[in-house]
């Protein structure tokens, strides 16, 4: 086995000369210190892209777009296609846990103060990525056809339209009318296999490399310790193997939800029916949607949704380009932990409210 | 300027002109539309007590004068009510049905508010038992107005209504739950409180079930009459039609007809009519089939087999529903279930109607038919519980190759720890 490994390593470096990232991936090292768990959830977020990449090419092999179509293709799936249900369940969950962990790598990058410079336009791509798993989730969650999907968009997109100037035409672009319909679901499709995909990707690889090139970022207690005690683990086989404990453990968990809380297929959408009662929106965007509930009608001489929709864009930017604002300097991280902090306490206190009230 | 000023004054002078023309032409209006009837019997405070100016006939312009005569267009009482003006007052009671019939009997004056009313109202009235007794002179019985009111008639499909389908139960037990006027008639004060409880009055009076019937649909309404022995069976075919067809069909039918039998109503009963259950035949205590027939004769085995029928059927429907539940709490798919288990609760409507022809063997086909539809949906059930048992252990399975693979994994890495 290990010769013919042998040879093939060597049949590739006569004509591509991989030595060089033979000896990148030998010296690639890994930090080791008291916040090393952080450095696995960027690798669990991949890991969890690329079940749902696979999993999303096995659903798309039934799944038919249309008004006449998709929900009973997915009912197809769930009940004639050999495993189809536990395709379209691990697809659901996964989905689920990625914006989880995107959100806890996100957050263990902020803390860590790893956003700073020189890794300003890793936290960019970062953030980027996770406003498309934001869509993915958003465009996904249409594509049953069943009633709460279809009431759940309504209502999100109705949310669009409150974007001053652009809101009313966004929204017609993003529903493909008036209203939504099988044009809303065909463009959803569209949007959810073709266009992020792509993006995702691209901004995936460009985040990739730029987290290649730059190497693991050090914590600054550890940045201050002497050398001799400074400990690293090889990146290959170490830190791989590590990462793929953790992918297995992730991956039995999302069986289990996926066998134990199978995802639910309701009555097929009807526009002409009533909203069914207490539409919530996906886990990840409810601390949004019971923020722009809980507004005033109207702040001074703005509507309270609008300003909702603005705050949030703007905090939204602000976070995006925080590098560009913070200096690297040490004494800005206290305040940055304050900020940190009421974000994170903001986002779960809001979601828990968006459950209770 | 002088031009200018002769100008603005011939404007003025027909804008003027204008107001005071359209405030003779509203005075002339309010002249046209008065109704010094209302207006005085209102002063007076002497105005009907069932008075409602939205009633029917109000609505489509009538006024006072169009029933009882007059004019209302003098503020004169003398005038008003004058005879010579065709003044007639209100009428005695025996007289409310001409005095009614009017116009409802008059076609060629009806069709102007409706082309397809009816006008026969009056000629059916004389011919159920209330018209009988007012020509006798008994006043004690309705008349129009104690049904429609005289001031507050809405149309039947109104709710405001006196005689919509909700409130024809309480119109009719205004009388016929007066005990001491209705057992002069010897009749039962208690029908109202029977029917509330009856499968029909709950279905009308508590789930608002328009649909169901009320006194008038048994008995009629102007025309109102105790269903004779002959018709009663086809009162109730009327809504309960393949009932009806197969037990005219039936042995028991045509005995009933030869012994002048009540039909449906010796089983079932009348007003207090409950809704039949599968104990309702049989040879238990609560069947009616024991009541006429002894054990050993035909009737009772028949009613025996087919109780034991309908018994195999409702016994296999209920274990299909536990399994249904069975597999809707491990969430499987129970979609095709619960439809199979609705053409299986059809077959066991259909059994029950099928009772009505006392025929073990008609029975017995409907019944084989369901129990055939609720064994394939015990099967599907049992299929998705035992595809749910092979997820659970293909879990397991999976769970523990991957429990395999950490530790391997783990211990891989120790190894190249120590290595290092």
């Amino acid at each position: 086995m290990k010769g013919l490994w042998n040879k093939i390593e060597k049949w590739l470096d006569e004509r591509y000369d991989i030595q060089p990232m033979k000896e990148y991936i030998k010296h690639k090292k890994v930090p080791m210190h008291r916040h090393s768990v952080w450095y696995y959830m960027g690798g669990i977020t991949l890991f969890l892209f690329t079940v749902q990449v696979l999993t999303g090419i096995l659903l798309l092999m039934y799944y038919k777009p249309g008004e006449n179509s998709s929900y009973e293709s997915v009912r197809f799936i769930i009940t004639q296609v050999k495993f189809g249900w536990l395709i379209r369940n691990v697809h659901s969950w996964s989905a689920n846990l990625m914006i989880f962990f995107a959100f806890l790598h996100m957050f263990s990058v902020f803390f860590s103060g790893a956003f700073k410079k020189p890794r300003e336009l890793t936290w960019v791509s970062g953030f980027l990525i996770l406003a498309l798993a934001l869509g993915f989730g958003f465009s996904g969650y249409l594509l049953p056809w069943d009633d709460l999907a279809f009431f759940a968009t309504k209502v999100g997109t109705e949310i669009v339209a409150s974007v001053p100037l652009i809101g009313h035409w966004l929204k017609e672009v993003l529903r493909g009318g008036e209203d939504v319909t099988g044009a809303t679901l065909s463009r959803f499709f569209g949007i959810h296999t073709a266009i992020l995909p792509l993006i995702a990707t691209i901004l995936i690889a460009i985040h990739l490399l730029f987290v290649q090139k730059q190497g693991m970022h050090e914590p600054e207690e550890f940045k201050n310790l002497p050398e001799e005690k400074k400990k690293y683990i090889p990146f290959f086989p170490n830190f791989a193997l590590k990462d793929l404990l953790f992918w297995l453990l992730i991956f039995n968990i999302i069986l289990f939800l996926a066998l134990y809380f199978p995802w639910q297929l309701g009555p097929k959408a009807d526009p002409l029916s009533s909203a069914p009662a207490g539409i919530k929106p996906e886990w990840y965007f409810m601390f949004m949607f019971q923020s722009l509930k809980l507004l005033p009608a109207h702040i001074l001489f703005l509507e309270g949704e609008v300003v909702g929709i603005l705050t949030f864009g703007l905090a939204g930017t602000i976070w995006m380009i925080l590098p560009f604002l913070v200096p690297a300097k040490r004494e800005s991280n206290k305040i940055l932990k304050i900020i940190g902090v009421f974000v994170v306490a903001f986002i779960v206190v809001f979601t828990i409210l968006g459950y209770i009230l | 300027m002088k031009k200018l000023i002769v100008m603005l004054n011939i404007i003025l002078f027909l804008v003027l002109a204008n107001s005071v023309f359209s405030q003779t032409q509203n005075k002339k209006n309010v002249v046209q539309t008065k109704n010094s009837c209302l207006t005085c019997h209102k002063e007076d405070d002497n105005m009907p007590d069932d008075y409602n100016p939205n009633n029917v006939h109000a609505s489509v312009g009538l006024n006072c004068v169009d029933c009882h005569g007059g004019d209302s267009t003098s503020d004169d009482e003398d005038i008003a009510m004058s005879k010579a003006k065709g003044f007639v007052g209100a009428p005695e009671k025996t007289e409310i049905p001409q005095f009614c019939g009017k116009c409802h009997s008059n076609i060629n004056y009806m069709r102007k508010y409706n082309p397809r009313a009816e006008t026969d109202q009056v000629s059916q009235y004389y011919t159920s038992v209330h018209g009988k007794q007012l020509k006798k002179g008994d006043e004690n019985v309705a008349a129009c107005t104690d049904c429609h009111t005289a001031h507050s008639i809405f149309k039947v499909n109104n709710p405001q209504s006196t005689v919509y389908a909700l409130n024809v139960p309480g119109t009719c037990n205004k009388c016929h739950g007066d005990a001491k006027l209705i057992s002069k008639y010897k009749l039962n004060p208690n029908i109202y409180e029977e029917y509330s409880n009856s499968v029909h009055g709950i279905a009308l009076l508590k789930n608002k079930d328009t649909g169901a019937p009320a006194c008038n649909d048994c008995h009629g309404n102007h025309g109102a009459m105790p269903p004779g022995v002959n018709s009663i069976a086809n009162v109730c075919g009327l809504c309960h039609v393949n009932n009806l067809k197969y037990f005219e069909a039936s042995k028991m039918g045509k005995a009933f007809k030869e012994e002048d039998y009540h039909g449906c109503e010796e089983c079932h009963g009348n007003h207090g009519i409950k809704k039949p259950t599968d104990d309702f035949i049989g040879v238990s205590d609560k069947a009616v089939c024991i009541n006429c027939h002894d054990e050993g004769e035909d009737g009772y085995i028949v009613a025996e087999t087919i109780h034991g029928e309908l018994k195999k059927l409702t016994s296999m429907y209920d274990s299909a529903k536990v399994k249904l539940s069975e597999v809707k709490k491990i969430g499987m798919d129970d979609v095709d279930i619960s439809f199979i288990l609705k053409d299986v609760h059809q077959s066991i409507i259909k059994a029950r109607t099928k009772v009505h022809t006392f025929d073990t063997v008609q029975v017995a086909k409907v019944v084989n038919t369901g129990l055939k539809t609720a064994f394939k949906a015990i099967k599907k059930a049992d299929d998705e519980i035992s595809d749910y048992h092979t997820r659970t252990n293909g879990f397991g399975i999976a769970t523990g190759i991957f429990l395999i693979l950490i530790i391997l994994i783990y211990l891989k890495l120790k190894t190249i720890e120590k290595k290092q």
